[in-house]
């Protein structure tokens, strides 16, 4: 057991959620459907949702968020969910009324 | 048995669920069709909710497998399932965005990397010893704290007395209810946008505004 967790740093959780966070952000930048845009946000807030974890976690730290990371971990899931509800309602009008879900082409308010 | 027991398990779960992840989310990137797209980002985020597990907050873990994995990405199916005209399942970003994103990107993964290895306390292990399993967070204390009591801090020495020590001893109760009833009314404001348009019959008998 004192081995536990002797090589696993604070750091490396940190890697895994800059992975998640760039790619949802290339994610958001290339896609053209909208439902991938989606994707992208969902997958930066799951990077952002590393990182508090891992600050809060007793196994790799002496001093850490303990349980606000936790907290604010949770907070992030309720509001992912949210957002995901009205992103998709208004993808979903913009389908009805347009006949395409291609970002591009929604172009209505352009100057 | 002895060759087991020199394994460090908790570095090669680490690895398996982070290369899962990264694996994947790079998957939901790549792939032009949105279906796999939805497929892909399931397997990440369920891979994140190992890592959850592993950091020790397994409440967090379980209600990402809940409403993540169970509730957001059943209807982000159901959105790709009512928009997925053949036209729309497969389609490809141009290729100077590409060149763009991927330039930006490595050099914002490059900046990101390079703070989690800069910052000296993220990047030394924990002093190992007095370190056991049950240390980790239970949900008992995250419920407590969501309600507005810290269990974790009733006994904090460290707290300074006064008013500022009541503050370190508060809870999420207020976030919480903000939160409820911010996910009701996006809820209703949601279903609400997605009616399907009905016409108006215009009655011929009707009274002029």
């Amino acid at each position: 057991m004192t081995t536990l967790v002797a090589s696993i740093t604070v750091s490396h959780y940190l890697a895994v959620g800059a992975v998640l966070f760039v790619t949802g952000v290339m994610c958001m930048a290339t896609k053209r459907n909208a439902l991938g845009v989606l994707m992208g946000i969902e997958l930066v807030l799951n990077g952002a949702n590393v990182n508090f974890v891992a600050l809060g976690s007793p196994f790799l730290r002496s001093t850490t968020l303990g349980i606000d990371g936790s907290l604010i971990a949770l907070f992030v899931i309720v509001l992912a969910a949210a957002e995901a509800a009205v992103a998709l309602a208004i993808a979903l009008n913009f389908y009805n009324n347009h006949i395409t879900i291609d970002v591009d082409r929604a172009e209505d308010l352009k100057g | 048995m002895t060759l087991l027991g020199t394994i460090d398990w908790y570095a090669w779960f680490f690895g398996l669920f982070a290369l899962l992840a990264s694996v994947f989310a790079a998957a939901v990137l790549l792939t032009n069709n949105i279906v796999r797209m939805a497929f892909y980002l399931t397997l990440s985020l369920g891979a994140t909710a190992g890592l959850f597990f592993l950091a020790g907050a397994e409440f967090v873990g379980a209600m990402q497998l809940m409403i993540y994995v169970g509730g957001t990405l059943v209807l982000l199916v159901f959105g790709v399932m009512l928009t997925a005209q053949a036209t729309f399942i497969v389609m490809r970003p141009r290729s100077g965005e590409w060149v763009a994103a991927l330039l930006a990107g490595s050099l914002l993964l490059g900046l990101l990397i390079a703070t989690a290895w800069g910052v000296r306390p993220w990047r030394e292990p924990r002093p190992t010893g007095a370190l056991a399993l049950a240390e980790g967070q239970s949900a008992t204390a995250v419920g407590a704290a969501l309600t507005g009591v810290r269990v974790d801090r009733l006994g904090d020495p460290a707290a300074p007395e006064g008013p500022s020590r009541t503050y370190s001893r508060s809870g999420y109760l207020f976030p919480f209810l903000i939160v409820s009833v911010h996910l009701l009314v996006v809820l209703v404001g949601a279903a609400y946008l997605a009616r399907p348009r009905v016409e108006q019959p215009v009655r011929a008998e009707g009274r002029s505004p």
